[in-house]
């Protein structure tokens, strides 16, 4: 039966693939769609408002800056909402709001929310006022995750041009993406999701008198609003505290089923937007059979830590696989293929607590993460993600064989392996330097005080590759709202989010102001099965070089104690 | 003409130029900020939420559960029950238990010694409260917290371990008991997404309202 719930998303992902990629591409080609007739005319409005011409294309570094001046505007007004929010009308009532949004919370909050990460240090219902989530939190989600989606764009146009200065506009890209892509979606999830049960109200907490006779207070709000969005942008900041495994986030295994496809269709899809975009359809379908093959490995560990009985309750006589921090409706199945589903796809909306994991099943979540969500990946980044890895392997292909390495007919020479290799090299850098200075300090000790052993150790690094994975879910008996984790977080998810982006569109214009190759007998096939195998091994080789003795120490190391 | 292709003359000049170009792009940067998030953040939750009113207010409004016209919870949130002729929910982390403000697992390790002794213990007063033999089998829900300490929901096989107790509290036959645990078991959406389960608030409604207990 999980097999089957596995097999049947796999199914949809990989079937929804071709048709969503087209349609990316004739949004962002600015082709005709069906949606035109509705769209056009709001679009032409805005543009012209932002006196933006859809003509007037930018270079790379400038594509850049205007994502990263609209990010950074973004955090900014989301910091102000958050420290002015105690001012704001409607509920919560106050007394329900025990967690204060001093400046760190509030900056880490900011970054958090503009990167796609939405780490929360923070519970939602203890924390935040209706409008704060609404207004500031939700239109982040569209817009961050928007602004994603047209970088991962122009980094496509990169490899898809020719002998071209420029990668598109910024502002263009982005309202399609909001427009055509996010907006539609969510209008038509949203409404679903609030058939199934998800509560959409700003009415003050509920107090029902129980069967037994105490009250129980029940945290409300305008949840359909956030959970539709939060998923589809790859964003995956809850509304409350337990984010998807609270029932009102997620009533149903069907609305769970519904936020899965939401993560991973869009950015499985990208790998045919890009292979349209390059006219080279079979590399496009190359790379989404890396992810497929990577997503399935990583299900079957996961599956097989949590589905058996856990090994250090056996003295109890138990039925059942490990429903410790997990819901009954989505038992151990539904579980996994959450937890791997919002770990490939920089998407922290996870649906059981991963503290609470086998070693071997939270171990699935931390590479996927570490390999830098390569699989599907987040909204936009993930495509670039995966390229970039297509790319040393080119490298490393052309080095064994003897060949100039080149990709789809774009050279890669001395100054674009650079660029490659820093964009290898941040993750691994910024991860294991931030864990190695958390390991080191006592605020940084202070905050895993809930488990023991190398436990411990894991937390830590799954917060960071988390951040830098602009992931956002958590161990969540890490203790993240202090100011140490509120800043060396933030820093992980700006590296994450800048870093990598402007590597990535460094890149693309370099890529995008070359010629093209023309194809002979000398150059290394890049659209074949055997091409495949070697992205895989090269996912491996880069993976385990990087972050095998961390993972040693962390999730492995416990497995083998039991 | 494209910005780009304007000039390419000595790198400061190119510098220069990226800089002015980049000013230029604080306007859509704040204009489009505003404007986006009035349509994303006031115009996409104000639909929704008219939506709802309009054609889900129930859910929309969290689900409640009335019972002579007082709110008794929700369907879609667990409660906590202690006394033996209710079914039992699993343990819960959120605050106190059950605590709908507070939603929170126990975050604890599989291998942390805190929470195989917490097991052991549910696991003890599981099997002592429904009779059972001190090594028979219990499931493992019914002695493990869920990831958000509301869980409304029970397993089938948790369910069918506790009719004999309450049959027995209320005075009432077994199969009514199981009849009732039945008509409230939900499979798996669709026939294969996610678990079958039990909804503990509307199986201990339906028990009320089938065998009422004499008012304490």
């Amino acid at each position: 039966m999980r097999w089957l719930e596995y097999l049947v998303f796999l199914g949809i992902v990989v079937g929804l693939a071709k048709p969503t990629g087209l349609y990316l591409a004739r949004v962002f080609e600015g082709r005709p769609t069906w949606l035109d007739p509705v769209l056009r005319p709001v679009e032409t409005l805005i543009l012209a408002i932002l006196g933006v011409r859809r003509d007037r294309e930018m270079s790379a570094p400038l594509y850049f800056l205007s994502f990263v001046l609209f990010s950074l505007l973004g955090t900014l007004a989301l910091f102000a909402l958050l420290m002015l929010q105690t001012a704001l009308p409607g509920g919560p009532a106050d007394k329900y709001l025990s967690t204060p949004t001093t400046p760190d919370l509030a900056l880490n909050t900011a970054i958090s929310f503009a990167t796609t990460t939405t780490w929360q240090a923070y519970a939602g219902e203890s924390t935040m006022r209706y409008l704060t989530q609404a207004v500031g939190l939700v239109s982040q989600n569209f817009l961050a995750g928007a602004a994603g989606l047209a970088v991962g764009i122009a980094f496509i146009r990169g490899l898809a041009r020719t002998d071209s200065p420029t990668i598109g506009n910024f502002w263009v890209d982005l309202v399609r993406a909001i427009l055509w892509v996010l907006l539609p979606i969510a209008l038509v999830g949203g409404i679903v999701l609030m058939w199934q049960g998800v509560p959409m109200n700003f009415a003050p907490y509920t107090q029902a008198h129980t069967l037994e006779g105490p009250v129980q207070t029940i945290a409300q709000g305008p949840v359909a609003a956030l959970e539709l969005i939060k998923n589809l942008g790859t964003n995956g900041g809850g509304f409350f505290n337990v984010n998807g495994a609270h029932p009102y986030e997620n009533p149903t295994p069907l609305v769970g089923f519904i936020a899965l496809l939401a993560i991973a269709v869009l950015p499985a899809s990208l790998t045919m937007t890009f292979g349209e975009m390059t006219a080279r359809p079979r590399a496009g379908w190359v790379l989404l059979g890396v992810m497929v093959a990577l997503f399935v490995g990583g299900l079957a560990v996961c599956d097989q830590a949590e589905a058996a009985r856990p090994p250090q309750l056996a003295a109890i006589h138990l039925v059942g696989g490990n429903m410790e921090g997990k819901e009954t409706r989505f038992g151990v199945g539904d579980s996994v293929l959450t937890a791997v589903v919002t770990s490939n796809g920089a998407t922290g909306s996870y649906d059981s607590m991963h503290d609470s994991f086998e070693p071997l099943g939270v171990m699935v979540p931390l590479v996927n993460m570490l390999l830098g969500e390569i699989i599907f990946g987040g909204l936009g980044t993930g495509i670039y993600g995966i390229v970039m890895i297509a790319l040393v392997a080119v490298f490393l292909g052309g080095l064994m064989i003897g060949r100039t390495p080149a990709y789809l007919g774009k050279q890669v020479t001395a100054s674009e392996t650079k660029l490659i290799a820093l964009y290898m090299l941040l993750t691994p850098l910024v991860v294991m330097s931030l864990s190695a200075l958390a390991l080191t300090s006592k605020d940084g000790l202070a905050a895993v005080v809930t488990n023991t052993g190398s436990h411990r150790l894991t937390e830590v690094i799954y917060a960071y590759a988390s951040s830098m994975a602009n992931n956002g879910q958590t161990m969540a008996s890490l203790n993240a709202n202090s100011p140490f984790y509120n800043v060396t977080t933030g820093v992980a998810m700006l590296a994450g989010r800048f870093g990598l982006a402007g590597l990535a569109l460094a890149l693309a214009g370099r890529f995008a102001a070359q010629g093209r190759l023309a194809t002979t007998s000398g150059t290394l096939p890049t659209d074949t099965i055997s091409f495949g195998a070697l992205v895989l091994g090269t996912v491996v080789i880069v993976g385990a070089l990087n972050f095998l003795p961390a993972l040693a120490l962390g999730p492995v190391v416990e497995a083998l104690q039991r | 003409m494209s910005d780009a292709e304007e000039a390419r003359p000595s790198p400061s000049a190119a510098l220069a130029l990226l800089a002015r170009q980049c000013l230029e792009q604080l306007r859509p940067a704040a204009i489009g900020l505003v404007l986006l998030t009035l349509i994303t953040g006031a115009a996409y939750p104000a639909v929704l939420f008219g939506v709802g009113r309009a054609f889900f207010s129930d859910q929309a409004n969290g689900s409640l559960v009335l019972r002579g016209g007082a709110v008794v919870g929700s369907t879609l949130i667990g409660q906590g029950f202690s006394r033996p002729e209710y079914f039992q929910p699993r343990p819960s982390a959120a605050g106190n238990g059950y605590d709908a403000t507070q939603s929170s697992g126990t975050n604890l390790a599989p291998a942390n010694p805190k929470l195989i002794e917490q097991v052991r213990q549910s696991a003890q007063a599981y099997r002592k409260l429904n009779g059972l033999a001190p090594d028979a089998l219990a499931p493992i829900d019914g002695v493990t917290s869920s990831g958000s300490g509301l869980d409304p929901d029970i397993s089938p096989q948790n369910a069918a371990l506790q009719a004999a107790r309450i049959a027995k509290a209320r005075g009432i036959g077994e199969t009514v008991v199981k009849a009732l645990v039945a008509a409230n078991t939900r499979g798996p959406d669709l026939g294969f997404l996610g678990a079958p389960r039990v909804s503990v608030l509307e199986l201990n409604l339906a028990l009320d309202r089938a065998a009422p207990m004499p008012k304490r």
